[in-house]
């Protein structure tokens, strides 16, 4: 299966609001284990490993092809 | 002892692994010398979760009813969470195999027995020496120190059994590859009567013992191994210091529990191996040959697994088959040993979070489990050992047959009951083993040990197995008449939709040229 990349979101602006307010007030290391709970929920949901694979790998390359991006 | 006469096996190193590849050797007419620079077996417990295939191995050699009746068995494990218990599970295998998925054991309870069982079986175990020198020729010279002075043994194959630390590894020169945990880990066991079940109980950070895991298992004898993360910067010296050792344990057990310390050590882990296990007339077994953390017990189980697939091949290579047959031990046992390093260095990450970013996955994946099922899965904090599936092997049978719910080549027999108390696997002996379902019906020409497994019992035919159950032709998944081809070390070779003499024939003369080198 290969990973959807088509807008599909019904109501964007209020998913990219709900995400940024799940981490008020959390600190730096809680937000972590709150966006890693995020990942793991979604991943089971969706299930099939290759599409969180590719997922996987289009963030890894976008991520590390920003500027100061390695440590 | 004189230096003119070829052995034809020595075996350098009389632990775990090398006792064990002498007693197969052994029970096959090879009668090996072995060598150990320790005067007697090792000391501390160090091994002490033997695998169902380790026990269904020691059990062809003759010891599993001794593992069985010593050794603790356990399914049930718990997992805890800071100060919280999040979730327990049972490893309980599947019913209808004699040996459980694992028992503790003391490590040097089975090296005595093996002791015990080479020495009735006339294996020359010589301990006070050391192999100080070897020469890997067309043959293996081997310098020998001991408390007679040195001299040379000359041998047809040396087998280096010699452990993490392999003096022959070094002499020869080989790299041994891999990674080192930035970790330290201190081992207690403890003696002491309580009343804890006999479960494993891992913590991941919990109160008495902050940022670090600690592992709970009990073994005989009202031992009790204690395992404490210690991190990196610990200090090896003054963790072993038995104040300080005590002083955890009663973080953890409470102040008024009584307890003894047996044995205690500050380890550093490191998952690696030899590039290949066969070096001209040396192969390396055992840690050796690689080295794992011991998250999963997979260390002393795949050694075991390593001599048993070794034993038979160079027994058949010494009875004339060709020595290409040793290429198939290193191609098979260089794929377990990577499976196994895979699975090690997988549960060491989990443990051990080496960034932020794994810790924040690790405690993620732990707050999850306790609330959620489908997270349990992705707990990592040890995989345990599992038989290695020989999937790539060069042996495997070409030409096999296929039906739906067959065993894959090179997977491991499949125990089930037969008869009254009575099993299949029992009846599987040293070499190769044709199970033919089915009533029994004349073979003609069987160049192979034939037992049929049959729904009804044929009193007075020994070669006919009682599929009491139906297990035994559900778990092969077989057609009536179907057949499975093992090898000595119980892995399947290939299969028949009906017998035919001349092509298994011909699956085993791929394996040893002539049959009647192993027949
Ligand atoms: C704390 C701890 C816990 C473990 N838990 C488990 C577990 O639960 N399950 C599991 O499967 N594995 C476990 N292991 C791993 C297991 O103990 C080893 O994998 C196993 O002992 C390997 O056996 P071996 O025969 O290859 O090596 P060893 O047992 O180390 O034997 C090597 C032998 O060679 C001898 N020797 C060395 N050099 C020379 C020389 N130059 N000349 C002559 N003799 C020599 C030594 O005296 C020794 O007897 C654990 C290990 C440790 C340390």
């Amino acid at each position: 299966m290969s990973l959807d990349l088509s807008p599909r979101l019904a109501d964007p602006d209020a998913l990219y609001a709900a995400l940024i307010a799940a981490h008020q007030g959390l600190d730096e290391a809680a937000s972590r284990r709150l966006d890693a709970q995020l990942v793991l929920l979604l991943a089971n949901h969706i299930g099939a490993q290759d599409v969180v694979f590719q997922a996987i790998a289009i963030a890894r390359d976008l991520a590390a092809a920003q500027e100061g991006a390695t440590a | 002892m004189k230096p003119d006469t070829t052995l034809p096996v020595l075996i350098a190193g009389g632990g775990l692994v090398g006792l064990t590849l002498a007693l197969d050797l052994a029970r096959r007419g090879v009668r090996a010398v072995v060598l150990d620079q320790a005067a007697s077996v090792a000391e501390g417990s160090r091994a002490i979760c033997f695998a169902k295939r380790t026990l269904e191995i020691f059990a062809r050699l003759g010891l599993g009813a001794r593992m069985l009746e010593k050794g603790i068995t356990w399914n049930q494990g718990r997992v805890f969470f800071q100060a919280r218990e999040i979730y327990g599970f049972n490893l309980l295998a599947e019913d209808g195999h004699e040996c459980p998925a694992f028992v503790n054991l003391q490590q040097y309870h089975v090296e005595a027995w093996l002791v015990d069982a080479c020495l009735a079986a006339g294996v020359d175990i010589r301990r006070r020496y050391r192999v100080v020198g070897v020469e890997n020729g067309a043959d293996v010279r081997v310098s020998v120190a001991g408390p007679e002075g040195t001299y040379t043994l000359r041998a047809a194959w040396l087998i280096a059994c010699d452990g993490a630390r392999s003096f022959v590894r070094e002499s020869l020169g080989l790299d041994f590859l891999g990674q080192v945990f930035r970790d330290r880990f201190l081992i207690a066991d403890v003696k002491m009567q309580a009343d804890f079940p006999t479960e494993r109980w891992f913590w991941f950070d919990p109160p008495f013992h902050r940022h670090q895991s600690v592992l709970l298992h009990k073994q005989p004898d009202d031992v009790w191994r204690i395992d404490f993360q210690l991190g990196w910067e610990a200090d090896p010296e003054v963790e072993r210091a038995p104040e300080r050792v005590c002083a955890r344990i009663r973080a953890m057990l409470g102040e008024d529990v009584d307890f003894s310390l047996e044995w205690v050590s500050v380890y550093t882990f490191r998952c690696r191996r030899l590039h290949r296990f066969v070096h001209g007339r040396t192969i390396f077994a055992g840690d050796a040959a690689h080295q794992l953390s011991p998250f999963g017990a997979r260390g002393g189980n795949s050694g075991v697994q390593d001599a048993d697939n070794l034993g038979w091949k160079l027994a058949a290579v010494l009875a004339g088959a060709p020595v290409r047959l040793l290429d198939s031990y290193d191609a098979e046992r260089v794929a377990a040993a990577d499976e196994n390093i895979l699975h090690a260095t997988r549960s060491t990450d989990f443990i051990t979070p080496k960034s932020p970013a794994a810790r924040a996955y690790r405690d993620a994946v732990l707050s999850l489990a306790e609330r959620f099922p489908f997270a349990r899965p992705l707990v990592n904090s040890g995989r345990l050992s599992r038989p290695a599936v020989l999937a790539d092997s060069p042996l495997n049978d070409p030409e096999a047959d296929d039906w739906p719910g067959a065993p894959p080549l090179g997977s491991v027999a499949i125990d089930a009951p037969v008869g009254e108390d009575d099993w299949l696997l029992r009846h599987l002996g040293d070499g190769f083993t044709l199970l033919v379902f089915g009533p029994p019906f004349p073979l003609d020409a069987p160049a192979v040990r034939c037992l049929f497994i049959a729904a009804e019992p044929v009193p007075g035919r020994a070669d006919v197995l009682h599929d009491r159950t139906g297990l035994a032709a559900r778990r092969y998944g077989a057609p009536i008449g179907g057949c499975v081809l093992l090898r000595p070390d119980q892995h399947v070779l290939s299969r028949f939709v009906r017998y035919d003499a001349a092509r298994v024939a011909s699956a085993m003369a791929r394996v040893v040229a002539s049959i009647g080198v192993m027949a």
